[in-house]
């Protein structure tokens, strides 16, 4: 039975991910999780220099979801070089590093630093609602994606995934741009634009006032936007939004993706991405599907 | 080795010991790993509510293998676990966080505060301190003469207590304490809403003491890698390398110097 999936070249003992942000480094979770047994480990979104993030309170629970805000702090990419990726090293699976920034520039320097370094690929996040400058900024209209991914793919090392935000109009177009302009791959989704208000305080629950919803709430639109994304570019696809179990996985599979990412679920659950990589088996021995190439864009039609 | 991870406990007792205060035991061999100021996750029941809710160790017994958590009803998550049954089983994250640096006080003149919903992890720190040959001062606060969990506390030092309503004891808050029963310490660990805190560490810096804080904020992993409950910090945190730690891993008791709430 292969689970192997190869995306730009790299090869992925099998198709389950971390997303970004619901997993540290990995550290935090590999007291729960052997972290041979996935696929990839995608790190939290790291910039050139350390970022404070937002104020708190920076998360809330939602119906069936939860709204954050944490606004990408992060230790900055000489710490990631020094403490995050040796201690992934450890481990038989692929780093894939989340970069952030508030400028072209701040991404390219992330990029240029990581050039050396035994990362696996570079996923670009240009879709972070919960940073005022950089971010989302990019993500948002097909033009400026186009620009930022040709001037980061230029200067790259690694294969790059574009991170893309659902909140645009159309998916399928961000997704060309991104394609057209040389990313390696796709990534999405990234949380949609959420508010909560106390109602017996009149006030924000988040001190931001809005918030990236994630969690099996989204699944659905992540799952229609997995299916448009993928149908509308060659490049793969790398699907999340509300993925908690092997069921949650294998429709984004069906639905064009090459791999998941299993995120806030990993708070309801934290054993869930190791429960997720063993449940795509069972699923396949069920059905006596001998290569997972059988599930990726298998839905009928 | 002690590792963090979620499992399920079941429940020997629950039952309301003020209005919407709740006092319950679970059966659950992280009852042996526990220390005074960590805390557990306890997930709902309902799907829709996803995230564990923190709550403090009031007790651990670690002969029967049982946690006592002692909590207010503040939602629908907390509502839910006040209607759970013994005999139930409920699914725990834990044991999270670090506890009060007991080690700190032993031997000292350590005075315990509490206020409101942050009295029950005094009960399972006085134990400890006891324990160590050290008997603690223990100042409770309360909002009224709805009081709890006082008989538990007496059994390991002299408590006083203070309500804002002046029904019970001192009137006023913890600190009013201090100053009406002539109290003195050495060292400080408190528990409670942030204004009362805030009020502790300034104390503290007046006095020149050690004070140690049990913080709060709005939690969702507890273990660390969310990054979505910080505290500002004085001093750039080791871990984050920026003003600010995580409540869940590094705390969530601080040093009240290193803190800036």
């Amino acid at each position: 039975m292969n689970t192997k999936v190869n995306i730009a070249g790299v090869e992925f003992k099998n198709p389950v991910m971390t997303a970004s942000g619901t997993f540290g480094s990995g550290m935090e979770y590999s007291d729960f999780v052997d972290l041979n047994r996935l696929g990839a480990v995608v790190t939290k979104g790291v910039a050139n220099v350390p970022w404070p993030g937002n104020p708190v309170p920076r998360v809330a629970e939602v119906y069936g979801g939860m709204l954050n805000a944490i606004g990408l702090q992060n230790p900055g990419v000489d710490v990631l070089i020094e403490r995050d990726i040796p201690f992934l090293k450890k481990y038989d699976t692929k780093i894939i590093v989340n970069v952030c920034g508030k400028s072209v520039e701040d991404y390219l320097e992330v990029v240029e630093r990581l050039g050396e370094e035994p990362v696996d690929m570079l996923e670009i996040n240009v879709s972070c609602p919960n940073v005022k400058e950089g971010a989302i900024a990019f993500g948002q209209k097909a033009d400026c994606l186009y620009d930022i991914t040709s001037q980061i793919k230029a200067k790259a090392k690694q294969p790059i995934i574009m991170k893309l935000s659902p909140n645009v109009t159309d998916i399928g177009e961000m997704a060309k741009a991104a394609e057209a302009a040389g990313a390696d791959a796709i990534s999405l989704i990234n949380t949609l634009t959420g508010m909560k208000i106390d109602i017996h305080k009149r006030a924000f629950v988040l001190a931001n006032k809005t918030g990236g919803l994630s969690g099996p709430a989204i699944k659905p639109i992540a799952v229609r936007m997995v299916y448009q994304a993928s149908h509308a570019v060659k490049i793969p696809v790398i699907g999340m939004g509300g993925i908690g179990t092997a069921e949650d996985a294998i429709e984004f599979l069906l639905a064009g993706a090459s791999a998941v990412a299993v995120g806030a679920m990993n708070f309801v659950n934290p054993y869930a991405t190791a429960e997720v990589a063993e449940g795509i088996e069972a699923y396949m021995k069920k059905y006596g599907i001998e290569d997972i190439y059988e599930l990726i864009d298998g839905i009928r039609e | 080795m002690n590792t963090k991870r979620k499992v399920k406990a079941k429940i020997l007792s629950r039952k309301m010991i003020a209005p919407d205060i709740y006092d319950m035991w679970l059966s659950t061999d992280l009852a042996r790993e526990a220390k005074a100021g960590q805390f557990i996750g306890v997930y709902t029941k309902d799907a829709s509510r996803l995230l564990p809710r923190p709550i403090s160790i009031c007790q651990a017994d670690k002969e029967k293998g049982a946690l006592r958590i002692v909590y207010r009803t503040a939602g629908a998550g907390t509502e839910e676990f006040s209607r759970w049954q013994p005999g139930e089983t409920a699914d725990i994250l834990g044991v999270l966080g670090n506890g009060f640096p007991v080690s700190e006080a032993v031997g000292k003149r350590v005075v315990l505060m509490g206020g409101g919903i942050g009295i029950p992890p005094l009960v399972q720190l006085a134990g400890e301190l006891a324990q160590a040959g050290t008997k603690a001062v223990i100042i409770t606060g309360y909002r009224d003469n709805k009081l709890f969990l006082k008989e538990d506390l007496e059994k390991y030092g002299k408590v006083f207590t203070a309500t804002e309503d002046g029904s019970v004891g001192t009137k006023g808050n913890v600190l009013n304490v201090m100053e009406d029963r002539q109290v003195e310490a050495d060292v400080i660990m408190a528990c409670g809403p942030m204004p009362m805190l805030r009020a502790v560490k300034s104390y503290a810096e007046k006095k020149q003491i050690a004070a140690y804080l049990s913080l709060e904020e709005r939690m969702a992993c507890g273990v660390g890698a969310c990054l979505g409950c910080v505290c500002r910090t004085v001093h750039k945190d080791h871990h984050s390398h920026v003003n600010n730690a995580r409540i869940c891993t590094d705390g969530p008791v601080f040093d009240a110097r290193e803190v800036d709430i």
